[in-house]
C-alpha cells in the first residue's frame, strides 16, 4: 500500500495518505445516495420523538411539584442514552452489512479488487466511511442531548464516556457487518445474519444472564449467597448493561454477586463497560482481520 | 468465404495496424511514461507476457480447468475461443488475480499471479464479462477513481483522462452520470478504465458481447489502436470472425482443455479436416459410433439426431475403405455424404460442445 503510493508520485501529500481513493469514493457515493438523507432524517425524527415524549411523560408525572427534579432528569437522560444505543444498534448493521456484498452484487467488486488497493485499505475504508456517517448522525443528535443536559444530573465525564461507548459500539457492530458482508455472497443474507448477531448481543446475552442467575440462586438456597461470582462476566457481553454501568457504576458490583438482595458486596473485579470493551475489541479486531482475509481469494501473498 | 481468403484479410489488417502504429505513437499518455514502459519492455522482452503451465481449477468436484498450458509473447493479440462454460472466464480471472488455481501456475510478465498479485495487478487491465459501474459517479469521476486506485497522481490523471475518453469516443459524455450511459458506452468506459494505468497486458473477457454490429466495429477499431500501441491483449469471444480479423494467435478451449493453439494459419492447418462426412444409419447408431471412433483417419466425430458427422483426415481411397468396412460390419446406411468445410465450420464444430472427442 505505502509502496505503491510512493512509487508513482514520489512524495504524496498528507491528505492523500489520510484519504485514500476508496475512502474518497465511499464518502462521495454515500452522500450522493438519497438513502443517506433519509437515514439521517428518520434517525433524528425517531430520537426527537422519543425525547419529546419522555419529557412529556416526566412532566405529567411531576405535575404539582415546582421546578425540576434532578432524579427525574437523570432518568430522562438514561432513557435517551439507551434509546440512542438502540438506534445505533438498529442502524449500524444496516449501514455496513452490504458494503462488500453490495459491490459484489453490483459486479463492481472484481474491478476494485484488481486495482492496487490492498484488501486492508478496502475493508477499513468501508468501515471508516460507514463510521463517519454514523458519527455524523450521532453528532446531529447533540442538540437533543444538550436539551437534556440543561436539566442537569450528569457529569461531563459520563457524557464523554457515553459518546466514546457509542463510537465503540459502532465500530463493533460495523466490523461484524463488514465481516458478514465479505463472507456472504448475498447482501440479504449478510443483513439478516448481522441483525441476528446484533439481536443476540443485545437480547441473547441478557437472557442467558438471567437464566444463569435464576439457576444459581435456585441451586444456592443455603446461605452461601452474596459471594463473588463469575456470572458478571456473562452480562459483561451485553451492551445495555455496559452502558448502564457507565451511568450507574454500582451496577458492575451487583452483577458480580449472585444474590442481589444483600449489600455485603466485594468490589467488582472490573467495570462492566471496561470488560465489554476488552471483549469486543478482540472480537471486532478478529472480524476485521477475517474480513480482510476473506475479501480476496487466499493467494499466497508473498508479494503483498 | 473460404479459409484462404480469411488469412489474406488478416494479413492485410496486420499491415494496416503497423501503419497506424507510426501515426499513433503520441496518442496515449505523456511522453515520459511511454518511454519508461518502452525501456521496460525492451529489457524483459525475452520473458513471455503470459506463461501458464498445467493450470487447473476445480469448483468442488467439478473441474472447470483441466491443466492448461499457454504461452503468449509480448505484443501478441491472443484470441481465446470456446463454447459456453469452456473455462475462458475462469482462466482470465485467475490471470486477473481474482481466483487461485487449484494446481499449476500462471505468470504475468514473469510474476506468479498467486505469489505476486500486486505486481501482476500493476501490469494488467482486466475487463470482466459482466461488470457494474458506480451509478452515482460521472464518467470523469469514475475514471479518476480508478486512476487514483492505481496510485496515479491527480495532475497526471487530469491529462490522461481526456485522452482516454477520446480514445473510446466518450468525450462528449464526460460529465454524464454513468448510469445514463448506454450499454455500449459503459463497455467502452470500462475499457478506458482498464487503460488508466497504462497496463502492458489487457485481459478482455468478451468485450463486444451485447453490442450492436456498429458498436462491435467501433470496439474492434479501438482494439486495433491498442494493438498498434504495442499492448499484449488476450481477448475471449464465441464469435470467430470477430476475432479472426484482429488476432495473431488463437487458442481453442473446450471443457477446460486447450484443444488447439497457435497462430491463426497454423491452427487452421492443424484443425483442417480434409473431409467432413455425414453418415445416416438405420438404427445401431451407438454401435456405429464406437466402430467409427476406432477407425484410422477419423479425427472427430459427433452423433446427433441427424446422424453421425465425422471429421475425416483421409483421401478418397481411405474414404472408400471406410464405407466398405461399414457395409462389411453389417451397418445399414441411409446415406453417406461428404460436405465442404471452411475454417468457420471447423471452429463451429470444434466449439459445439459435443462430447465426441474424448
Ligand atoms: N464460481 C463458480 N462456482 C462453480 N462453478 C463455476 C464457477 N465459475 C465457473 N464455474 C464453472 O466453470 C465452468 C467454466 O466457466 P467459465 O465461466 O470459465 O466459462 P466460459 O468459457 O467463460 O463460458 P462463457 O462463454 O459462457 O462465458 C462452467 O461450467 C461453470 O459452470
Ligand atoms: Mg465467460
Amino acid at each position: 500500500m505505502k509502496e505503491q503510493a510512493a512509487g508513482r508520485s514520489g512524495g504524496m501529500s498528507w491528505r492523500n495518505k489520510l484519504i485514500n481513493p476508496v475512502l474518497n469514493k465511499e464518502f462521495k457515493l454515500r452522500m450522493r445516495s438519497p438513502r443517506a438523507m433519509w437515514t439521517l432524517f428518520f434517525y433524528l425524527f425517531a430520537i426527537g420523538l422519543m425525547a419529546l415524549s419522555a419529557i412529556y411523560l416526566t412532566q405529567l408525572n411531576s405535575r404539582g411539584s415546582q421546578g425540576f427534579n434532578p432524579e427525574e432528569s437523570k432518568l430522562l437522560f438514561y432513557f435517551l442514552s439507551m434509546a440512542q444505543l438502540g438506534l445505533i444498534a438498529f442502524m449500524a448493521p444496516g449501514l455496513t452489512a452490504g458494503v462488500i456484498s453490495g459491490e459484489r452484487e453490483k459486479q463492481t467488486l472484481n474491478l476494485l479488487l484488481t486495482t492496487q488497493q490492498s484488501s486492508a485499505t478496502i475493508v477499513l475504508s468501508k468501515l471508516v466511511s460507514s463510521l463517519s456517517f454514523m458519527i455524523l448522525i450521532v453528532i446531529a443528535t447533540i442538540p437533543v442531548y444538550s436539551m437534556m443536559f440543561l436539566y442537569g444530573g450528569i457529569s461531563p465525564k459520563q457524557l464523554f464516556l457515553i459518546f466514546l461507548f457509542y463510537l465503540f459500539i459502532m465500530v463493533v457492530l460495523g466490523s461484524f457487518g463488514i465481516l458478514f458482508s465479505s463472507l456472504f455472497k448475498r447482501t440479504m443474507i449478510s443483513v439478516i445474519v448481522s441483525y441476528g448477531v446484533t439481536l443476540f448481543i443485545f437480547g441473547g446475552t441478557a437472557i442467558l444472564f438471567f437464566v444463569l442467575v435464576g439457576m444459581m440462586s435456585q441451586a444456592a438456597t443455603q446461605p452461601i449467597a452474596n459471594t463473588y461470582s463469575w456470572i458478571g462476566h456473562v452480562i459483561a457481553w451485553n451492551p445495555v448493561a455496559a452502558l448502564y454501568s457507565i451511568l450507574e457504576p454500582s451496577i458492575s458490583e451487583q452483577a458480580f454477586t449472585v444474590n442481589m438482595g444483600n449489600s455485603s458486596v466485594k468490589r467488582a473485579p472490573i467495570e462492566l463497560w471496561q470488560e465489554f470493551m476488552i471483549i469486543y475489541s478482540v472480537l471486532s479486531g478478529l472480524s476485521l482481520w477475517l474480513a480482510i482475509r476473506k475479501l480476496r481469494p487466499s493467494l499466497k501473498r508473498r508479494g503483498m | 468465404m473460404n479459409a484462404n481468403d480469411e488469412i489474406e484479410i488478416i494479413k492485410v489488417e496486420n499491415k494496416n495496424a503497423k501503419y497506424n502504429n507510426s501515426n499513433n505513437t503520441n496518442l496515449h499518455l505523456n511522453a515520459e511514461s511511454k518511454k519508461e514502459s518502452d525501456s521496460k519492455v525492451e529489457s524483459k522482452l525475452d520473458i513471455p507476457m503470459i506463461e501458464i503451465k498445467g493450470l487447473a481449477k476445480s469448483f468442488g468436484t467439478f473441474d472447470a480447468l483441466k491443466g492448461i498450458d499457454l504461452t503468449i509473447a509480448k505484443g501478441t493479440v491472443f484470441g481465446f475461443v470456446g463454447p459456453n462454460g469452456a473455462g475462458k472466464s475462469t482462466t482470465m480471472s485467475i490471470l486477473a488475480t481474482l481466483m487461485a488455481p487449484s494446481s499449476g501456475y500462471a505468470k504475468v510478465d514473469g510474476f506468479d499471479v498467486t505469489e505476486y498479485p500486486h505486481e501482476v495487478r500493476k501490469r494488467i487491465g482486466y475487463m470482466p464479462d459482466f461488470f457494474g459501474v458506480y451509478d452515482q459517479f460521472k464518467t470523469v469521476e469514475y475514471l479518476h477513481f480508478y486512476g487514483a486506485s492505481y496510485g496515479i497522481p491527480k495532475a497526471e490523471r487530469e491529462q490522461l483522462i481526456p485522452q482516454l475518453l477520446e480514445l473510446v469516443n466518450l468525450s462528449d459524455k464526460k460529465d454524464a452520470y454513468v448510469d445514463t450511459l448506454s450499454r455500449g458506452m459503459k463497455q467502452r468506459l470500462c475499457l478506458a478504465r482498464c487503460l488508466v494505468h497504462d497496463p502492458e497486458l489487457l485481459i478482455l473477457d468478451e468485450p463486444a458481447s451485447g453490442l450492436d454490429p456498429r458498436a462491435r466495429i467501433e470496439m474492434r477499431e479501438i482494439l486495433r489502436e491498442l494493438k498498434a500501441m504495442g499492448k499484449t491483449i488476450i481477448i475471449s469471444s464465441h464469435i470467430l470472425p470477430e476475432l479472426a480479423e484482429m488476432v495473431d494467435e488463437i487458442g481453442v478451449i473446450e471443457h477446460g482443455q486447450m484443444i488447439a493453439q497457435g497462430n491463426v494459419s497454423d491452427i487452421q492447418n492443424k484443425l483442417r479436416v480434409k473431409r467432413f462426412l455425414h453418415i445416416r444409419l438405420m438404427g445401431r447408431e451407438e454401435e456405429a459410433e464406437v466402430f467409427l471412433r476406432d477407425r484410422p483417419f477419423v479425427n472427430r466425430l459427433l452423433r446427433d439426431e441427424r446422424g453421425i458427422q465425422v471429421h475425416f483426415g483421409g483421401q478418397d481411397e481411405e474414404q472408400a475403405e471406410l464405407l466398405h468396412d461399414l457395409f462389411a460390419a453389417g451397418f445399414k446406411l441411409v446415406s453417406f455424404s461428404e460436405a465442404q468445410t471452411n475454417l468457420e465450420d471447423v471452429f463451429l464444430e470444434i466449439t459445439k460442445g459435443g462430447d465426441a472427442l474424448q
